[in-house]
């Protein structure tokens, strides 16, 4: 078994945030999540945090750990220095603890059309795609809307009308797809004010990606798209 | 359930971002600084309407040991912001400068240092003479 020294940043709605400190013992190979889940239902059911899948797929565990967005169920404990501190995500409103409001981040994903758009008659059969035009943008469909990126970019946390480099990605996605045919009309939504141009390539979002997606590059692919006016 | 072992006083953290996230505070930074000093220049350079003798005893104010440290400081952010600059523009245009970014990064921390620290020292010399 393996000592985990953890610092909690807890937050209870009207009252001041601290730092809970909490000493509880996982597996060699544990992971912060199975950290948190000691605290949890051993020590202090009053903790909240977010978790689903518990392997790196649903996106419901990012956080801060140790001063950095990652994934709680994909970092293991003993690779991380101690106390690990943990914090909720910035920029998003904190419901409780490690709990944040993600509405506005689905408000920006929403906002690119992060759907299939195309008004041709419906083929009766697949619609067929060379390797090439799916490598196009395969780095962009693993995303798993976990916020890590969005919520680690500086402009974000000074300006939530961002629509942030989660939402870009997703952008991203269809816009190079060869069976779309919104990549205009998504290029035009994210060449507003809000949009692609409000990133200043600070890098904390290609860093942050639990899914090593190339972040950064695919939203400089995108400013240069609305820039040239080629997709 | 037992208590928390301690609560320590909140104290807000920091984002450990990487290079890339220190550039960006440093070129603002440094943006703001070199206007304020536009501005500071333009009032130093208009005291030569109330004569000779009112610029020259600003000009002596610049060169003193009080001042000089701050123009060796204000050469150091116009050479890191000009170089800075250029990486960011590599990284907008060049499709392969986002993959190239950190070592880009060196390069401007690199040139940056080749450049000011013989300035510093031709300009700091003679308030040591
Ligand atoms: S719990 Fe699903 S990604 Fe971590």
């Amino acid at each position: 078994m393996l000592p985990v020294s953890l610092k909690v940043q807890r937050r209870i709605p009207g009252e001041k945030p601290y730092w809970a400190a909490y000493a509880v013992e996982v597996e060699e190979n544990g992971r912060v999540l199975d950290a948190l889940h000691q605290v949890k239902w051993h020590q202090d059911g009053t903790l909240s945090f977010r978790r689903s899948c518990a392997h790196g797929v649903c996106g419901s565990d990012a956080m801060m750990i140790n001063g950095v967005n990652r994934l709680a169920c994909a970092v293991l404990c003993r690779d991380l220095e101690q106390p690990i501190t943990v914090e909720p995500l910035r920029g998003l409103n904190v419901e409780k603890d490690l709990i944040v409001d993600m509405e506005p981040f689905f408000e920006a994903y929403k906002a690119v059309k992060p759907w299939l758009v195309n008004d041709d008659p419906p083929p009766t059969r697949e619609r067929l795609q060379t390797p090439e035009q799916r490598r196009r943008y395969d780095d962009t469909t693993k995303c798993i809307l976990c916020a890590a990126c969005t919520t680690s970019c500086p402009i974000f946390w000074g300006d939530d009308r961002y629509v942030g480099p989660a939402a870009i990605v997703n952008a991203h996605r269809f816009i190079y797809d060869s069976r779309d045919q919104g990549g205009e009309e998504r290029l035009e939504i994210l060449s507003s004010e809000d949009g692609a141009f409000r990133c200043r390539t600070t890098f904390n979002c290609s860093d942050a990606c639990p899914r090593g997606i190339k972040v950064t590059e695919a939203i400089q692919e995108v400013k240069r798209s609305i820039l040239r006016k080629k997709i | 359930m037992e208590p928390p072992i301690d609560s320590p006083p909140y104290r807000r953290t920091f984002y450990k971002g990487g290079s890339g996230m220190w550039s960006w505070i440093l070129h603002r930074g440094s943006g703001l600084a070199v206007l304020g000093f536009l501005f500071l220049h333009v009032l130093d350079t208009s005291l030569v309407m109330f004569g000779p003798n009112a610029y020259n005893t600003m000009a002596k104010f610049y060169e003193s040991a009080l001042f000089r440290p701050l123009e060796v400081l204000l050469m150091f952010l116009v050479i890191f912001h000009a170089f800075n600059g250029l990486r960011v523009i590599i990284v907008d245009l060049w499709t392969r400068g986002s993959r190239y970014q950190a070592q880009l990064s060196r390069l401007v921390w690199a040139i940056t240092l080749v450049l000011f620290l013989p300035s510093a020292w031709i300009m700091l010399r003679p308030i040591f003479e």
